[in-house]
């Protein structure tokens, strides 16, 4: 670790937890329906006015069920809109690169899927594949509502423990409307116009087609087909910015362009790349404060951001660390040590301006979270510094995972460790004064299994068809990275890819969307089952003999248990890619 | 109870009936019962078909290998029956005890409730609720049931272990009976309360059988969790088998390319089903009932009899104790510590006159006047025949007692009664006096004031005892977070000075059934639960209402009813043990859960690097346990069966328990069952690995 690299940890990580609290609080307001301070007069009459012309009654509130119901609909009613965008974006406008339908069928079911389920997987390449009118209508509004989603989740979640002897956990579509006006619109809004100043477009214009200073010939397709002189290249643009704000804030990560972050359209500078991680650590974090403040006790929120930060730093140290020592095998042919020139470490697949720190952080960042975004590629990281990524993903995104999901991720184990912690101390667990009993433990048990039951078997299932197999680029240990790595962000509604896969087939197409949709909704529903059971208990009044949730020996056991619980259950299959090729790189070949 | 001392002559048979039930468990039925275990039977099972398979020739690892995999799975399974049989065993020899006592006896049935009423003899097995049975001495009582009629001395030991016989009686809170007991003197006729198979005894023979056991909540919750937790691991397992093909496949292509032999094998079956059984939570799996059937023994042993393990469950749970402050925060009864004379009167005249206004009372507090006089003035007792005395008893109406001798007229009672008493007869109350009993009142005590006709002499002061080591005890579950609060008929004022002395956190004064009811619904509104002891029948809405109820077994036949539990030695301090039975129950598990679960971390370690050492030899990186490749896998897989055995005790007898806050519970419970759950299998698969090589297998 250069100190460089220190540094830059501690700025990202300082800046965020600083933010926190403000942000944290301001979300509790929004959540409290209560008058938003500040931006409420603005939005206020706004608020009304949604309400008024949807029919939406705020005083009105659901049962689990009918919540869920809204949450299930809302969201079939946006797969539909994506999958049908991407069908007809030849006949519709904002369409100057005039691009045809998205094909196949099964490549706009998985991308449908996958905006859905704040997942942005993409088997596409952007610029060459979507519209403006399907980047912005289709995309961007599913960044923005698949987040929302995530929040409205885990707000119910929090009602259930906050309040008492109810049904009642709030309105769908009353969270739904103060989250986009009051958080996510404002906070994309700021930060969509930050990155124009630094050079990322906002246009509708048509592609630019400039000419080459250099001109070159490109070979002919055969030895005897003739060359051809390349005088032009045409440089993709469009509604970058704002499409790129709400990327970050969502913990969404679908780039307008194939190369997402890496992209100078998409992250120009080494100021963009610090806020474009800024912006995904901070409503995921932040949220843990919103929660504290809801069941009235921020040092229980403070508490789960801990552990969230601590299995963060766990992986993330780690994976500079292995970016920056570079390649044993190479040291003989070229220094990768830094020097004030050059940043020195591994840096191959690597944006300059990044470097491997910078791009090593950013891989931790986006892993942790459920963001697919990347400024590098991973399948040219060495082999530990690609364990890192994907063992982030496979911590079932708690560390701190998307807007919402990464929360009630994470609550989900802690019913799991106050459960057995519970046990310890002689009592029927109880969290917030909740008791956890065979209900949500099967509940809790249902939305913690089944994203590492649908990595093991959809990585299976591939390893042993043809169809699978024939996406594999490189052979060995990497192959099998390669391909644990795609079911692994797919089925924790991650979306970031390790490239080397050639996802775009009917069989990756079709499975990654299955996996994508059952990790999100039935991760979901059961969150949303143990919410209403819990808001009809009694809250029971902690004393000296409760088990506390908020002490360090908590946040200790709650990592103990998913690192044991979870992370250890892939150390079988990572043995056989990252770790029996840093293996192989240690005993000097492959 | 009579099965005590036995228990431990015993101990031969029950390892060995436990042996044999072992055995008897293997049926697949009884395994089904228990997901984890039953993952490790379909293991066994598949083990030994390759094991079958691999004697014909087609073996897919070497005999030697899948034999000894196979057999110690099978001891796993075995070991786990084992630890059931045996927690079961100790249950099934006091129930033969209890069983002795249900002897098909001939009852003597009743047409009406009189002793000369008509009899009819009749078989007790058909005895119904309602019928009326005369029992005489020497009879053994036929079924439990309610005194209509008689008083007799009963022997009770076949239920309680007490050998002192107990007095029966119609009405009262002592009119309670139960079958199995013998009636000693006298005869009592009996209103049945209970048909054939209801009855307490069978109830307590069914529970400490385990025979109507059913899961507990809790119990529940955490098998949801385990076969939870099996699924990850059966699926993490499961999927390495394609996983290795393709590596395997994969690794070949390369070595073919380099001009080497492929020599990359996919992972066998049996180290897979190896892998598997060590990873799900069998030690835990293994023990989970033998913990829920020894916490329910544990009861027994301390005779309190649970109607549900539920009950049991819910004990660990509660926060706030009701106790009696009679007999359980102070001794028995009220004593007599001092005299306090009036002005003129010496503390020896007021003595001799307390003296005999006691001489014929017999209550404790009489008692104690009489022995408090002779122990400070050597006051002799007096022949109350000799003096030629009239004994004045205690009525509700004068509110006091005393003695008529020839011209005196000696009364003691509550200072109301006694002014009243002395100025209905001209005499003047002092007001030195009433100075006093307030001050005695105030600081808990009891104040008797003593006339002798119209002369108030002074006071006698009653004081509660408050049990020695009570505070002690009560700080403890203090700490525990447990909120003590003593109930009493006394006036607030008493209530407080005692309450402060004995340290409890709260008290209701001047308590009545109503009042008992309606402060335990309170607490529950609030989110607690709530334990009492009871005895009478008007304690029973209270006992009903408790989540926690110890009824005291020479109590009513309706608090029986009402209660969840019944302690057969009829002492309610016995409800702290209670709940410290049911925290050890519950923590029993949690620990055996930690420690199932960290030591998983070892495992993988020991196993991972030999499972794929064909296809990435460079794996063999991760022995760090330095372990035979040979032997590494079965050492483990002996592990995990070993420490099923060393764990039973634990299981049987539960975790130490200490009352202590939560939070130094929990950290002591981590370390002990946390760390060392890491840190022990990795000393044993080594230590096992090593002796293995010793033996040169």
């Amino acid at each position: 670790m250069t100190p460089n690299a220190w540094l830059q940890i501690a700025l990202l990580i300082g800046t965020v937890l600083l933010l926190v609290k403000p942000v944290g609080a301001y979300m509790a307001y929004v959540y409290e329906n209560q008058p938003v301070p500040g931006v409420g007069r603005v939005l206020g009459p706004m608020e009304r006015g949604i309400y008024r012309v949807c029919g939406i009654s705020p005083q009105h509130q659901q049962d689990w069920k009918r919540y869920t119901v809204a949450l299930l609909l809302f969201n079939l009613l946006g797969f539909m809109a994506v999958y049908l965008l991407q069908r007809w974006q030849g006949w519709l406008p904002f369409n100057p690169a005039q691009m045809p339908a998205v094909a196949p069928s099964s490549l706009a079911f998985n991308t449908a899927a996958s905006f859905v389920t704040n997942t942005n997987w993409q088997n596409y390449a952007g610029e060459s594949t979507m519209s403006y009118c399907t980047q912005m209508a289709a995309l961007a509004v599913q960044n923005f509502l698949s987040a929302t989603t995530g929040l409205t989740v885990l707000v119910a979640l929090v009602r259930g423990l906050a309040r008492k002897t109810t049904t009642e956990l709030g309105s769908f579509w009353v969270d739904l409307t103060r989250s986009m006006l009051y958080i996510l619109l404002p906070l994309s809004l700021v930060l969509a116009v930050v990155l124009v100043s630094q050079g990322v477009p906002q246009t509708l214009d048509k592609y630019i087609t400039v000419h080459l200073v250099q001109p070159f010939h490109q070979a002919g397709s055969s030895a005897t087909a003739p060359s051809t002189l390349i005088t032009t290249q045409t440089i993709a643009v469009g509604p970058v910015a704002s499409q790129e704000a709400i990327k970050e804030l969502g913990t969404n990560g679908g780039g307008f362009f194939n190369a997402n972050s890496a992209h100078p359209f998409e992250n120009p500078t080494g100021l963009t790349n610090f806020l474009e991680e800024v912006a995904i650590l901070l409503l995921p974090l932040a949220f843990c404060y919103t929660f504290g403040r809801m069941v009235n006790d921020t040092r229980q929120g403070w508490a789960v951001l801990a552990a969230m930060v601590i299995l963060l730093l766990a992986l993330m140290i780690p994976c500079v660390m292995a970016e920056q020592a570079g390649n044993p095998l190479l040291v003989r042919y070229c220094n990768q040590q830094p020097t004030p020139l050059q940043p020195g470490g591994n840096m191959v697949g690597k944006e300059a301006r990044f470097g491997p720190v910078n791009s090593a952080i950013f891989a931790a960042v986006a892993t942790g979270t459920s963001t697919g975004a990347v400024n590098s590629m991973f399948d040219s990281f060495t082999p530990l510094g690609g364990l890192c990524p994907i063992w982030l993903i496979q911590l079932s995104e708690v560390a701190p995972g998307g807007v919402g999901s990464g929360l009630y991720g994470m609550l989900m184990f802690v019913l799991i460790t106050v459960f057995i912690a519970g046990l310890m101390i002689g009592r029927t667990p109880e969290y917030l004064g909740k008791k956890i009993e065979a209900f949500e433990m099967k509940m809790a048990s249902i939305a913690i299994l089944v994203p590492p039951s649908l990595v093991l078997v959809g990585t299976a299932v591939a390893c042993v068809t043809a169809a699978g197999l024939a996406g594999i680029a490189n052979p060995g240990a990497h192959g099998f990275s390669e391909m644990l790595y795609a079911m692994t962000s797919q089925a924790n509604n991650n979306g970031s890819a390790f490239a080397g896969l050639n996802g775009d087939t009917t069989f990756y197409n079709v499975l990654g969307a299955l996996l994508m949709l059952a990790a999100r909704f039935w991760t979901i529903i059961p969150t949303m089952a143990i919410a209403g059971s819990l808001a009809r208990k009694k809250i029971i009044p902690a004393g000296s003999g409760t088990l506390a949730t908020n002490s360090p020996l908590f946040v200790f056991i709650l990592i103990a248990i998913i690192v044991v619980v979870i992370a250890l259950t892939f150390f079988p299959a990572l043995a056989l890619g990252p770790i029996a090729e840093q293996m192989q790189m240690m005993a000097g070949h492959r | 109870m009579a099965t005590h001392h036995s228990l431990n002559l015993l101990k031969g048979n029950v390892l060995r009936q436990a042996l044999v039930d072992a055995l008897v468990k293997l049926d697949p039925r009884h395994q089904a019962r228990n997901p984890v275990m039953f993952v490790v039977y379909i293991g066994s099972v598949l083990t030994t078909i390759l094991w079958a398979q691999a004697l014909l020739g087609h073996g897919e690892a070497p005999t030697w290998f899948i034999f000894w995999v196979s057999l110690w799975l099978w001891f796993t399974v075995l070991f786990a029956n084992f630890a059931e049989a045996m927690a079961e065993g100790r249950g099934k020899a006091q129930a033969d005890t209890l069983r002795r006592a249900r002897k098909d006896t001939t009852a003597r049935k009743l047409s009406a409730p009189q002793r000369d009423a008509a009899q009819t003899p009749v078989p007790a097995s058909l005895l119904r609720k309602a019928d009326l049975i005369l029992c005489e001495a020497g009879d053994i009582i036929p079924a439990d049931g309610e005194v209509v009629a008689g008083v007799a001395s009963v022997d009770e030991s076949a239920i309680t272990g007490e050998s002192a016989p107990v007095i029966r009686e119609a009405g009262g809170d002592r009119s309670s009976i139960t079958g199995g007991t013998r009636v000693l003197s006298d005869y009592l006729v009996i209103r049945v309360g209970a048909n054939p198979g209801e009855a307490f005894l069978d109830r307590m023979i069914a529970m400490v059988e385990g025979a109507k056991r059913q899961k507990t909540p809790n119990e529940i919750a955490l098998n949801i969790l385990l076969a939870g937790f099996t699924i990850v691991c059966l699926l993490a397992t499961a999927t390495l088998l394609p996983f290795s093909i393709y590596s395997a496949h994969s690794a070949n292509t390369i070595l073919v390319a380099a001009g080497h032999t492929a020599s990359a094998a996919p992972v066998s079956i049996t180290i897979l089903v190896a892998l598997l059984v060590c990873l799900i939570p069998t030690t835990i799996g293994a023990l989970l009932s033998a913990i829920g059937i020894a916490g329910m023994d544990r009861m027994i042993q301390a005779n309190v009899i649970a109607t549900s393990g539920r009950a049991v469950e819910a004990a660990g749970d509660v926060d706030v104790l009701l106790l009696d402050k009679t007999g359980t925060i102070t001794l028995g009864n009220r004593q007599a510590v001092a005299f306090h004379p009036a002005d003129n009167v010496t503390e020896k005249d007021l003595a001799d006159a307390a003296q005999l206004s006691s001489l014929v009372d017999e209550t404790p507090e009489g008692r104690s006047v009489v022995i408090l006089a002779k122990n400070k003035f050597s006051l002799r007792q007096r022949e109350v025949d000799h003096l030629g005395a009239a004994f004045v008893p205690f009525t509700a109406q004068t509110r006091m007692s005393g003695i008529d001798l020839q011209d005196r007229h000696i009364r003691k009672g509550a200072d109301a009664a006694i002014e009243q008493y002395v100025q209905s007869l001209g005499g003047h109350f002092p007001p030195e006096v009433r100075v006093t009993a307030d001050n005695i009142s105030r600081s808990g005590g009891t104040p008797l004031v003593v006339a002798d006709g119209a002369m108030a002499l002074g006071v006698i002061e009653l004081k509660d005892i408050v049990k020695g080591s009570i505070r002690e005890r009560f700080a403890q579950l203090r700490s525990m977070g447990i909120k003590t609060v003593m109930v009493t008929g006394d006036n607030p004022l008493t209530a407080a000075a005692i309450a402060a002395e004995a340290g409890v956190d709260d008290f209701l004064a001047q308590a009545t059934p109503e009042t008992k009811l309606k402060l335990i619904r309170d607490y529950q509104t609030g989110g607690r639960l709530v334990a009492m002891t009871g005895d009478g029948t008007n304690d029973a809405p209270a006992l009903a209402q408790a989540d926690v109820a110890v009824a005291m077994n020479s109590g009513t036949q309706a608090a029986k009813e009402a209660g969840n539990m019944v302690d057969l030695d009829s002492n309610p301090t016995k409800l702290i043990e209670v709940v410290e039975t049911g925290k050890q129950l519950l923590m029993t598990r949690g620990a055996l859960t930690t420690f199932s679960i960290a030591n998983d971390v070892s495992k993988y370690f020991a196993i991972l690097p030999v499972m794929f050492a064909s296809i990435y030899p460079q794996l063999g990186r991760l022995n760090i346990m330095n372990l035979n490749p040979h032997t590494a896998i079965l050492s483990a897989v002996i592990f995990n069966a070993l420490i099923i055995i060393a764990l039973i005790p634990i299981a049987l007898k539960g975790v130490t328990y200490r009352p202590r806050p939560a939070n130094k519970l929990l950290l002591h419970n981590i370390l002990i069952y946390g760390l060392g759950g890491l840190v022990v299998p990795f000393i044993g698969i080594k230590a096992i690995d090593l002796i293995l090589n010793f033996l040169h297998f």
